[in-house]
């Protein structure tokens, strides 16, 4: 089973990122469950949300305490809460930013993991670019299938299809196509570094 | 048709596709989802004919459809925590007149203090209502048992809460079958009431009863939940061979079999359990689940056959009968008096606490060596209470307990557990 | 052959000889064929207003309805006269649920028939001033603001009756109750703010409002069978006298419901869409005293230990009501 827990802010569509991830595993065939940590948090509040996948089916109903991946939509939330918690030694970690993790202040943290599992995205960026709207939930689980290979880039289409329509389903595919090629690059510098 | 969505959407599809003919609607968290996706789809002209109507309270609504369903229309309403205790009245009143309402409980706690997770207390708080109760281990079932209570309902002409865990399914995405038009249409015939109010034909319902008649009138209602014990597994047969899956029932077990130790658990908790178990056995341990469907009626010989052959047994409960213990185990222990066997009641997962498989482990572990106490609560911070337990004793003037208590505990905003 | 002309002052009362009218104009209670909604041998009191009121009402509605009606009654003395168990007085559709929620019981039973496609199946909902004014007011104002296809009456016997009489947001100030007793300095009710709820009613705009006496008994059956060829949420508030918790004669009933009128304590008026249509005037503008004295639960009063200064308060209430609803006829008394 693989466990993937996303932190952001309310009105991030953190919640929505999660049960696209979601649907992206089923689009593939496997048991996928997703869900928020329920709260009545506000627009601008910290949110996390969960989202399992496995080959069998999932019974599991526990909160992600030890995830295998985090997606931090928001690096000020660095600052406020301990996302790193329960963190796998070899887990994947993709952080919604334009700058380095060394350059915002984590290259202590980055320095005892493994590189080919780390990873920045200008997530918001491209949500402006090809949505208008800084949103960088879409950006980020193409992130996420990139660096993790978890899921297909096209199952996160399929996954898009099926949530948006229309202009806004364009933009975000071209966004999701973007953060996937844009994680891939980085991830052939690591590996050749 | 197998598809990826929320527990609430799943469940609301359900519903349409038994054709209510009348929704109350009032929004509470966690149902909300529920009657949202129902309105919409009234509204778009998807589920016709039905009518949708936003009441002005939980009491409005189940009183509505009091109405509705007395003048013989398929209702329906969903609920939860303070709403179902806001329509108290109206759900005794339901089930003493013998309206056949199917209502959706998105399982929640209940305040003081204010809390929207999840835990039992709120549909237990209705045990002794007449309402049925089946209680949902997944969103698969939640949508099987909704199918599965109108039918029963209306057979019986008793209504039928459907709990499911607020937020933990009622929010949740995960797999879900939903069936077709075609086989629910199969399973679910059109509500043929036993009373309605007609006027080709008057009748009065609803008149002032005496010591004469009241105790026959309860008694029927419970021979009613008594009919159900037999119905309720021949319903989940028949709708086997129509959808294909084992959905509904009284109790499913799990390892029980050659289990010396078994826990007895309702609702989305017993999948966690089931992986602690299924740890537990490969590690060697005889431990074996019995989970809860009917709550009520509570199928008392199926519990305690299901227990006989083992040694002890462990109830974890998210409700507390405050002053007693247990409320599932309460109801367990009267399944199995006389046997002698060595019971525990565990409870956990109040107001929403996350229940892990580590406190699982533990628990179950120590059960097995029957070190526990009678009345265990999982993962309490006994620091917390015990100095608000000093700080009443050293002051008169000791405050609001919950406050006293965040305050002890500094509670941040962002805690993931 | 000459005819006597029709001298509808003979009686002193509007009452006029069904016969003498055209066949429309009669009453409905002076069909043989109406519907005797609710059929004699109920256990209602001696005089009591609200089975007249309620007699009255629900035959004129199963008249206009064509005898498609089903009512839904709160808790209180009309349900409990009229369906002891195992017997029922009703000849119509009946369910009593709970004391507060008959107005919503009525809008599932409206939804009910309009999803069954039953448009010619009407629905009223009634209730005592307890039921209506205090503990099912969430309920009708919902029922009002969704404007719901239901004639909900008001049985207005200004207190809780079935229970032994104690107040509601009905009682008039001054009044005795069995929870505002005529002891201490200031006897009886308190001169609160009120509870106008046909008032209330206009407020939620809906199509009919109109209040009635059982003292004028072709007027209430006029307004029922108005507010049936309505459609949508109409209130109707009838004024029914308790012979029982007023402490008043059971003969007196209906003149304690035409006092009631002719002092202006209970405008009778209607109103549609918010805004006031007519009132029934004053004919013979009366004392407040003439209305109170008849009536225990006002005796405190008078008397020994009088209470001038509180009748001139409760007549000071009266003539409001007239200033307010224009009560006194042009060139009137």
């Amino acid at each position: 089973m693989f466990q993937i827990r996303i932190h952001g802010r309310g009105g991030q569509g953190v919640v929505t990122a999660t049960e696209m991830l979601s649907v992206a595993a089923f689009e593939e065939g496997r048991h996928a469950q997703a869900f928020p940590s329920f709260g009545s948090e506000r627009t601008g509040a910290p949110v996390v949300a969960f989202c399992r996948i496995d080959d069998k089916e999932i019974r599991l109903r526990e909160p992600i305490m030890e995830p295998d991946a985090l997606i931090i939509q928001d690096p000020t939330l660095l600052h406020q809460i301990d996302v790193f918690a329960g963190l796998k030694p070899d887990g994947y970690v993709l952080l919604n930013t334009h700058h380095t993790f060394e350059t915002i202040g984590l290259g202590d943290f980055v320095k005892e993991r493994d590189h080919k599992r780390l990873c920045t995205l200008p997530a918001t960026q491209l949500g402006l670019k090809h949505v208008g709207r800084p949103i960088p939930n879409v950006p980020l689980i193409a992130g996420f299938a990139a660096l993790s290979d978890m899921i297909q880039l096209e199952s996160v289409i399929k996954a898009i299809n099926e949530k948006f329509s229309g202009k806004v389903a364009e933009g975000n595919i071209a966004a999701a196509t973007e953060a996937y090629a844009l994680v891939k690059e980085q991830m052939k510098e690591h590996s050749h570094a | 048709m197998l598809k990826q969505t929320e527990g609430s959407k799943a469940v609301a599809e359900a519903i349409a596709l038994c054709r209510p003919e009348v929704i109350c609607a009032y929004p509470i968290s966690p149902q909300t989802h529920i009657v949202e996706a129902l309105g919409e789809m009234v509204k778009a002209g998807e589920l016709t004919p039905c009518e949708f109507i936003n009441v002005e309270s939980e009491f409005a609504a189940m009183s509505v459809a009091i109405g509705s369903s007395a003048a013989g229309a398929r209702s329906y309403t969903a609920t939860a925590s303070q709403g179902l205790l806001f329509m108290v009245e109206a759900v005794y009143n339901a089930a003493g007149l013998g309206l056949p309402i199917v209502m959706t409980v998105a399982n929640r706690a209940i305040g003081a203090p204010i809390n929207i997770w999840n835990d039992h207390s709120d549909s237990l708080s209705q045990r002794d209502s007449g309402w049925m109760q089946l209680f949902a281990e997944t969103n698969q079932e939640a949508v099987d048992l909704h199918i599965q209570a109108f039918r029963l309902a209306e057979e019986l002409s008793m209504p039928i809460m459907v709990c499911m865990d607020g937020f933990i399914l009622t929010h949740a995405f995960e797999r879900v079958d939903i069936p077709s038009q075609e086989q629910v249409d199969a399973y679910l015939p059109p509500f043929e009431p036993r009373q309605v109010l007609d006027p080709a034909e008057p009748i009065s319902i609803g008149a002032m009863v005496g010591p004469e008649a009241f105790m026959e009138v309860k008694y029927l209602a419970h021979a009613k939940q008594m009919q159900a014990l037999e119905r309720i597994p021949q319903l989940a047969d028949e709708f086997k061979q129509i959808f294909g899956r084992d959905s509904g029932g009284l109790i499913r077990t799990y390892h029980i079999e050659d289990a010396e130790t078994v826990v007895i658990a309702m609702g989305s908790v017993l999948g966690t359990i089931k992986d602690v178990v299924d740890e537990m056995r490969a590690e060697g341990h005889k431990i074996g689940v019995l989970g809860i469907i009917s709550f009520r009626p509570f199928p008392l010989e199926l519990v305690r056959a299901a227990l006989i052959k083992s040694r002890r047994f462990i109830v974890l409960e998210k409700s507390l009968a405050v002053g007693m213990g247990g409320i599932v185990a309460t109801n367990v222990r009267m399944a199995v008096s006389g046997t002698g066997l060595k019971g525990f009641t565990a409870i956990a997962g109040l107001g929403g606490r996350a229940i892990p498989k580590s406190s699982l482990h533990k628990l179950f572990r120590q059960a097995e060596k029957e070190e526990l106490e009678p009345v265990t609560f999982v993962d309490l911070d006994w620091d917390a209470v015990n100095k608000q337990l000093e700080r009443e004793k050293q002051t008169r003037r000791s405050g609001p307990i919950a406050e006293n208590i965040l305050h002890d505990k500094g509670i941040v905003s962002a805690k993931f557990g | 052959m000459s005819f006597q002309p029709v001298k509808f002052y003979q009686t002193g009362t509007l009452t006029v000889g069904n016969r003498l009218l055209a066949q429309d104009e009669r009453s409905v209670q002076a069909n043989q064929m109406r519907s005797n909604s609710i059929n004699s041998g109920h256990r209602a009191c001696q005089g009591c207003g609200e089975a007249l009121g309620a007699r009255y009402a629900i035959d004129a509605a199963m008249a206009e309805s064509n005898g498609q009606l089903i009512a839904a009654n709160a808790t209180g003395c009309l349900e409990v006269f009229s369906t002891p168990y195992p017997e029922s007085s009703w000849q119509i559709p009946w369910i009593h649920s709970l004391f507060g929620n008959a107005p919503a019981v009525a809008t599932g039973i409206a939804a009910a028939m309009k999803v069954k496609g039953r448009n010619d199946v009407r629905v009223v909902a009634q209730g005592g001033d307890g039921g209506t004014t205090d503990i099912g007011f969430g309920c009708l104002s919902g029922m009002f603001e969704r404007n719901d296809d239901v004639l909900y009456i008001c049985y207005d016997n200004e207190g809780y009756m079935n229970t032994g009489v104690q107040r509601s947001s009905a009682t008039p100030p001054a009044a005795r109750t069995a929870t505002t007793m005529p002891v201490g300095p200031e006897p009886g009710n308190v001169f609160g703010q009120g509870k106008n709820v046909p008032e209330i009613a206009m407020a939620h705009n809906i199509p009919y409002v109109a209040t009635a006496t059982v003292a004028d008994l072709r007027d209430l059956e006029y307004k029922v069978r108005k507010a049936m060829r309505m459609r949508g949420a109409r209130y109707i508030q009838i004024f029914v006298p308790c012979p029982l918790g007023w402490g008043a004669a059971s003969h007196d009933t209906i003149r304690l419901a035409r006092l009631a009128k002719e002092t202006g304590m209970f405008p009778v008026f209607e109103a549609e869409h918010g805004e006031v249509t007519s009132v029934l005037k004053i004919r013979n503008k009366v004392a407040i005293e003439e209305y109170l004295k008849p009536q225990k639960r006002f005796a405190h009063l008078f008397g020994k230990h009088a209470h001038p200064e509180t009748v001139a308060r409760l007549q000071a209430i009266a003539d409001r009501n007239i200033r307010k609803y224009g009560l006194l006829a042009e060139g009137g008394n």
